[in-house]
């Protein structure tokens, strides 16, 4: 069987989340540059793959795929072994993988924003020769914390986010926890131990740590 | 099939005689977007539900027993037996896992990725974009702001880039995950239903592959009964203010 196709670094947080799945699953795949600088992403070959001009887009044989969270469900649904069911799919309690597809979505549309708004603004901004505007941070950061407020309580009563099962609600979070605590926002976490807790659990996870030592030497690409 | 297990038939209409259920109750205010795309999942689906009504405008989101049900103080919230559930497509997802799954195409792999692939492109490339259009549009003018328009009209030049992938897609295929409708498709009425009653409808209109598609989940009996409860000002002119 060929090996899959992941197209886009390493270091996008979008395409480390599809790469810590396969990682998790064991399966062989390809990872395929795709070059910003020359504007490739916006070029017919690959908007074949993703008409938005957006990384990661993914190819297993005929079927192309794109979105992160979308690859990430085929790729845990594709390779899942009883051991390895990071939806909780199958013959299991439904009520786990509805859990996992809420915490997934809060993810998404609550944790993402606030925390790649402040990354954005603070390190990607400058890059581009902007000034960050520190009050759109100042919010950014009211709203993590609020968040964070729910997600502490919710850890204190279970392991993990959807419950005491690790899953892809899980390590969804991991590529944006990754840089934030690169920045000086991140001792908002140190008000949230049952979070830093979680994530250290997280990053201690052999796919994370692999996915981590790719997204660093891409970075400075 | 996701929810087969050992104590109950394969996913047929005896299925659900077979299990005595209380209805699932769903908590929230009917014109919300967020609601009315859980709303169309439970009429696809013909399941049993209650709709517990709460007020937006008394802060009920925010009382401590809702807050209990959903510590982010959102609506909808889905009760289903002892599961508490919320964000609307998480919901939506578990609805058609369990009464309809063919909706999710739960049992193709290839497909059900497919499906996927277009929750989130509504999610997180469409709703986006019309979200502060409806916004400006319809609501700030009853609460007494002031429409942004620089930000309206920079919506409506990203939409009609947006609207293009939507076009080349539904050229090439019925509906947005393949040649049956799912979940893809219906994710994207609530929201659309409010953006397409103000005077921008006509950028969606101008895709002759988008307006059919819009058209026919128009036609969806679940949709009609969903609108029902949608009128396009949201309820302020008439008074009855969520």
């Amino acid at each position: 069987m060929a090996p899959v196709k992941v197209f886009g670094s390493a270091a996008f947080t979008n395409v480390a989340r599809v790469l810590v799945c396969l990682e998790e699953v064991g399966a062989d795949y390809e990872i395929v540059d795709i070059d910003f600088h020359v504007k490739e992403h916006k070029g017919p070959e690959h908007l074949a793959r993703n008409p938005f001009g957006q990384v990661p887009a993914f190819q297993d044989g005929d079927l192309m795929l794109f979105q992160s969270r979308a690859i990430s469900r085929y790729v845990l649904s594709k390779y899942k072994t009883d051991e390895v069911n990071l939806l909780r799919e199958g013959e299991g309690d439904p009520e786990e993988s509805a859990l996992v597809d809420v915490w997934l979505d809060v993810e998404a549309l609550q944790y993402d924003p606030a925390m790649s708004s402040v990354f954005f603004q603070h390190r990607v901004v400058p890059a581009l020769g902007g000034t960050p505007d520190e009050s759109f941070i100042g919010e950014s950061v009211e709203k993590l914390k609020n968040v964070l407020d729910v997600y502490e309580a919710r850890l204190t009563k279970h392991r993990y986010l959807a419950g005491d099962f690790v899953s892809l609600a899980d390590l969804s979070h991991f590529p944006e926890a990754h840089y934030f605590m690169e920045l000086p926002y991140a001792a908002v976490f140190d008000s949230y131990p049952r979070v830093r807790a979680w994530l250290e659990d997280l990053f201690a996870r052999p796919a994370v740590k692999k996915v981590v030592s790719l997204m660093a030497n891409d970075f400075s690409g | 099939m996701n929810y087969i297990n050992a104590h109950f038939v394969a996913n047929t209409d005896s299925h659900n005689s077979l299990i005595k259920m209380a209805p699932m109750k769903l908590y929230g205010w009917a014109v919300s977007p967020w609601m009315a795309r859980v709303l169309v999942c439970l009429e696809e689906a013909g399941a049993e539900y209650e709709l517990v009504p709460m007020s937006r405008s008394g802060g009920d989101h925010r009382q401590p027993e809702h807050l209990a049900r959903n510590p982010f103080g959102e609506i909808p919230v889905l009760e289903d037996g002892d599961l508490t559930l919320y964000q609307s497509r998480a919901i939506a997802r578990h609805i058609l896992r369990k009464y309809k799954p063919e909706l999710l195409r739960s049992d193709n792999l290839q497909e059900s990725a497919m499906v996927d692939v277009w929750v989130d492109v509504d999610a997180h490339q469409l709703e986006p974009i019309i979200r502060p259009v409806v916004f400006n549009v319809i609501i700030k003018p009853f609460t007494g702001s002031d429409c942004d328009q620089d930000l309206v009209d920079g919506s409506i030049e990203k939409l009609k880039k947006t609207l293009e992938v939507y076009e080349a897609r539904l050229s090439s295929s019925k509906y947005l995950a393949g040649d049956f409708v799912s979940l893809a498709d219906l994710t994207h009425f609530s929201f659309m239903r409010y953006f397409m009653a103000t005077q921008y409808a006509e950028v969606v209109e101008a895709y002759p592959h988008v307006k059919a598609w819009w058209e026919a989940l128009l036609a969806r009996p679940s949709v009609k009964k969903v609108m029902a409860g949608m009128p396009p000002d949201f309820g302020f002119g008439s008074g009855n203010i969520p």
